[in-house]
C-alpha cells in the first residue's frame, strides 16, 4: 500500500515537473531577421506596456507618433506603470507586447535576463541619432557595450529654500547648496526652531535615503563602478557622505523627528513647508518648482543646484525609457518607430508647444520640460516664458542642473543593489546601525548580488 | 462492511431492488460530482496546482523569463545563510505575539460590552465596529503613518493629554511592531460580530444559577462566560496567529509601498514582505517558493502547538471531538 502511495507521489512529482517545463521557456529569440528601415511602410497591432498617454506632452508625441506608424498599425496602450510581473509572464508565454516603457534603472535587469532586445539595428535602421540624447540618459539604457532602451525624460535635484529663514539667520542660497559642508551644518543650527521639545521649524533636510548616491557623488565616488560589477558602497568617501547627511539630521533632533514633521506637511497644498515658513532648505526633484508656482506662487523661495563639494553644479538623472521585449519581431519595426518618434526633437517641441498654449490659457508661466533629448532641451528651453522671481532662477537653474548630470550604470541587479543601499541608509537613519557597519553589510549584500547576476548573465541564463 | 456488500441471501433484500439503489445510487454520485465539479475543478487549478508548483519551484533557480533550472535543496541552504530570514521570522514572532494576545482581550471586552447593551443599540454598534473591517488594507496602511506621526499624529495627540509624550511610532525600531499591532484593531469588528454570537449561546440558566450562589460579574465571566464560549476564543486565536503569520498589506504600504517609496524600517520587515521582495523585486522565484514552503511548515507548527494546548484550556460542552 505503501509502495503504491508512494509510486502515485513519485508520478504526481514527475508530472508537475513536466508541466511545469511546459508552464515557462526561453524566449530569446534572435532579431536577425527584423528588417528596420525608415522609409517603410508597416502593418499590425502595436501593443505598448506601461505607458498612460494622460497630459498633453504625452498625448502630443503619441499623435505623431501614431501618425508616422500609418494606417496599418494600431496601437493599443496598457496603461500604468510597467508591471514586471506581467510583462515577464507575457514574454516568458511567447506573447510578448510590442513596447514597453519602463524606468531607465530597470533596463540592465530586462537586458541580463534576456526579456528585451538590443536596439543597435532599430537605431540604425530607423536612423536614431543617440548622440541627441543626454549622456547620463545614454548610459542608463547602454548594458555590456549595448544601447537596450530609447531614453525619454530627465529628473534632476535642485537645492530649494526659504529665503526669508535665510535672510533672518543672516545666511544666502550659497551656505545651502551643498558645496560647504560645514556651511550646511551651520545652517540647519541657525534656521531650525525647536518649541518645547517638538520641532517646528526644519533646518535643513538632506533628503535621505533617496539622495544618497548625490550625496556620495558629491564626495566623489559613485555607488557603483562604471562598468556596473562592483559596489563601492562602503567606500571611505560613500561613509563621510552618510555620516554628514545623517549628522544634520541628529543635530535637529534626529531623522525620527524631522521624518515625521516632514510627513505631517501639505506637501503640494497651499500649506507647504515653504509657504508656513517651516522648512528653510531642502533638495527635491525639479517638478516640485511647478507644484510651489502654482499652489504658492508667493512663497518665499530661492533656488540653486545642487552643488558638489568641490563647488560644481551636480545632479543624479533618472528618466524613463522605451525597449522592445525580446520575442516581438514582427511588431519591432513599428515598435522602433514609434520610441523614435516619441523622443525626437519636433516631437518634443511640438508637446512643448501644446503645453505652453496651455499654460498662456491659463496665464501661467511655462517653465520648461527636461526631455532627456539635449537638442530638444535647447530648443524648449528658448520657449520658456517668465513667470518672474523667484521662479525664472528655479528654471535657469533646472537647465544648469540637466547640463551637469550624471547616473549609475546599468547592471543586471539593480533592485537587489538599490535595497542594499537603501535599507544600509534606513537602518542608519533609524538608529540601528552606524554608517560604517550599515554599508559593509550592504556592500556585502550588494557585491552578492551583483556577482550572482553577472555570473548568470555570463552563463548564458 | 456496508449492507449492499454482503451476499442477497444474506442480507434478504431482492436483488432487483438492490440494482435498483446501486444505479440511484450511482446516479447520485455522478450528480454530486457535477454540482462539486466547479469547486474541485477551482481547488485543483489554483490551490493544488499551484502548491505543487511551488513545491517544485522550490528546489529550482527561477526569474520568471527563463525556464527554472532544478538546484536541488540549495534554496533551503540558502534561508539558512540568509541573516534577513532570521530577522524577517523575528519581527513576525514578536508581532505575532504582540498582536494576537492585544487583538482577543480587545474582542472580547467588546462584545462583552456588546452584550450587555439593548437589541436596538447592540444592532448600531454591531455595525458600527463592524465598518473599519471594510477598509482596504492600504488605506488602513497610509492611516497608520497619519494616525501614528511622531510629532502630529492624533495617538500621541491624546496621549499628550495624559502627560506622556509619545514615541516616534512610525520610526523607531522599538515602537514600529506595537504600533502596528495596536493599528491590527481597526478591524477587531469581525472577531467582536463573532463572540458576541458566541456569548448569546450561552444558557441563561447558568448565569442564574451562579446569581442566586452570589457570583459577582467577574467570578460569572471568568467561571462561565470564558469557558463557554472557549472554542470561540480557540478559533479566533487560531485564525489570527495564521493572519499575523501572514501579515503584509499595512504594514508594506507604511513602510515599503506606497506610504514610503525609499524609507524602509527593517522593524517592519515581516515574513511575507521580504517573501515579496524575493518573488516580485527580485525575481528570485525559486528562493521565495522555499520561503514559503518553510512559512508553512512553522504556522503548520505553531497550529499544532495551539491544538494540542486546547486539549486542555478549551471546552466543548458536547465533548464531541
Amino acid at each position: 500500500m505503501r509502495v503504491r502511495t508512494l509510486s502515485k507521489v513519485a508520478i504526481a512529482a514527475v508530472a508537475v515537473g513536466m508541466l511545469a517545463s511546459c508552464a515557462t521557456g526561453s524566449n530569446q529569440t534572435a532579431d536577425d531577421d527584423i528588417k528596420y528601415d525608415r522609409d517603410a511602410t508597416l502593418s499590425g497591432n502595436l501593443q505598448v506596456m506601461g505607458f498612460g498617454g494622460v497630459d498633453e506632452i504625452a498625448t502630443t508625441r503619441y499623435d505623431l507618433a501614431t501618425k508616422a506608424l500609418g494606417d496599418g498599425v494600431t496601437v493599443k496602450l496598457i496603461e500604468g506603470d510597467l508591471d514586471m510581473q506581467q510583462f515577464l509572464s507575457a514574454v516568458a508565454a511567447g506573447d510578448p507586447p510590442a513596447l514597453v516603457y519602463a524606468n531607465r534603472d530597470q533596463i540592465g535587469s530586462l537586458a541580463a535576463r534576456g526579456a528585451i532586445m538590443p536596439l543597435d539595428k532599430c537605431i540604425e535602421g530607423e536612423d536614431i541619432g543617440t548622440d541627441q540624447y543626454l549622456e547620463a540618459a545614454l548610459d542608463q539604457v547602454t548594458f555590456d557595450g549595448k544601447v537596450y532602451g530609447i531614453p525619454e525624460f530627465n529628473t534632476v535635484q535642485l537645492t530649494m529654500a526659504n529665503a526669508d529663514l535665510l535672510s533672518a539667520a543672516g545666511l544666502t542660497i550659497d551656505d545651502v547648496n551643498g558645496s560647504d559642508w560645514d556651511a550646511v551644518t551651520k545652517a540647519a543650527e541657525a534656521m531650525m526652531k525647536n518649541d518645547g521639545g517638538k520641532l517646528s521649524v526644519i533646518g535643513v533636510d538632506t533628503k535621505l535615503p533617496e539622495f544618497f548616491p548625490l550625496w556620495a557623488k558629491s564626495n566623489g565616488v559613485d555607488l557603483i563602478s562604471e562598468d556596473g560589477r562592483t559596489a563601492q558602497l562602503n567606500d571611505p568617501k560613500a561613509v563621510e557622505a552618510l555620516e554628514f547627511a545623517v549628522g544634520i539630521y541628529d543635530l535637529q533632533g534626529g531623522f525620527s523627528a524631522v521624518k515625521a514633521y516632514r510627513d505631517s506637511a501639505d506637501f503640494f497644498g497651499g500649506g507647504n513647508q515653504y509657504a508656513t515658513n517651516v522648512l528653510g532648505s531642502m533638495w527635491m526633484e525639479q517638478w516640485y518648482i511647478n507644484v510651489l508656482n502654482d499652489v504658492s506662487p508667493d512663497a518665499p523661495m530661492a533656488f540653486d543646484t545642487f552643488h558638489s563639494k568641490d563647488g560644481e553644479s551636480l545632479a543624479y538623472a533618472s528618466g524613463s525609457a522605451w525597449a522592445i521585449p525580446a520575442g516581438s519581431n514582427e511588431t519591432a519595426p513599428a515598435a522602433c518607430r514609434f520610441a523614435r518618434v516619441m523622443t525626437e526633437v519636433d516631437s518634443w517641441v511640438a508637446a512643448a508647444q501644446a503645453r505652453l498654449d496651455l499654460r498662456n490659457a491659463d496665464g501661467k508661466p511655462f517653465t520648461g520640460v527636461l526631455t532627456g533629448n539635449a537638442d530638444a532641451d535647447e530648443k524648449i528651453r528658448e520657449m520658456v516664458t517668465t513667470g518672474g522671481e523667484p521662479w525664472d532662477t528655479g528654471v535657469k537653474k533646472m537647465y544648469e542642473a540637466n547640463d551637469n548630470t550624471f547616473s549609475l550604470p546599468a547592471n543586471p541587479a539593480d533592485a537587489e543593489f538599490k535595497t542594499a543601499w537603501q535599507d544600509a541608509v534606513n537602518r542608519v537613519l533609524n538608529g540601528q546601525e552606524d554608517p560604517q557597519t550599515a554599508l559593509d553589510k550592504a556592500q556585502d549584500e550588494a557585491q552578492k548580488a551583483l556577482d550572482a547576476a553577472w555570473k548568470k548573465m555570463e552563463n548564458g541564463k | 462492511m456496508s449492507v449492499t456488500e454482503l451476499a442477497p441471501a444474506a442480507s434478504g433484500i431482492d436483488p432487483e431492488r438492490q440494482r435498483t439503489r446501486r444505479a440511484a445510487r450511482r446516479r447520485n454520485t455522478r450528480a454530486a460530482l457535477l454540482f462539486l465539479s466547479p469547486w474541485i475543478i477551482g481547488f485543483l487549478v489554483f490551490t493544488a496546482w499551484p502548491i505543487g508548483y511551488s513545491a517544485y519551484l522550490s528546489l529550482t533557480d527561477y526569474d520568471v523569463i527563463n525556464d527554472p533550472s532544478f538546484i536541488g535543496f540549495d534554496n533551503y541552504v540558502q534561508l539558512i545563510e540568509d541573516p534577513k530570514i532570521a530577522l524577517a521570522l523575528w519581527n513576525t514572532f514578536i508581532f505575532t505575539v504582540l498582536q494576537v494576545p492585544l487583538y482577543v482581550i480587545v474582542s472580547i471586552a467588546l462584545a462583552v460590552l456588546l452584550n450587555q447593551a439593548g437589541r436596538r443599540s447592540s444592532g448600531f454598534f454591531r455595525t458600527v465596529f463592524f465598518l473599519p473591517k471594510m477598509t482596504p488594507p492600504v488605506a488602513v496602511g497610509v492611516l497608520f503613518l497619519l494616525l501614528f506621526n511622531g510629532q502630529n499624529g492624533l495617538i500621541n495627540h491624546v496621549l499628550g493629554w495624559f502627560g506622556i509624550n509619545g514615541p516616534a511610532w512610525t520610526t523607531d525600531p522599538a515602537w514600529v511592531k506595537p504600533g502596528l499591532a495596536i493599528m491590527s484593531l481597526w478591524t477587531v469588528g469581525g472577531s467582536v460580530i463573532i463572540l458576541l454570537a458566541a456569548l448569546r449561546a450561552v444558557p441563561n440558566q447558568l448565569y442564574e444559577s451562579a446569581r442566586i450562589d452570589g457570583a459577582n460579574f467577574w467570578q460569572q465571566t471568568t467561571k462561565i462566560t470564558v469557558p463557554m464560549i472557549s472554542p470561540t476564543i480557540f478559533f479566533i486565536v487560531v485564525v489570527n496567529t495564521i493572519a499575523a503569520f501572514q501579515t503584509f498589506d499595512e504594514a508594506y504600504t507604511a513602510f515599503f509601498g506606497s506610504g514610503n517609496t525609499t524609507y524602509s524600517n527593517d522593524a517592519a520587515l515581516f515574513y511575507v514582505i521580504y517573501l515579496f521582495q524575493q518573488a516580485f523585486q527580485f525575481l528570485h522565484m525559486g528562493y521565495a517558493s522555499a520561503m514559503a514552503w518553510l512559512l508553512f511548515v512553522v504556522i503548520m507548527a505553531v497550529t499544532a502547538i495551539q491544538l494540542w494546548v486546547s486539549r486542555r484550556v478549551v471546552y466543548y460542552e458536547a465533548d464531541v471531538r
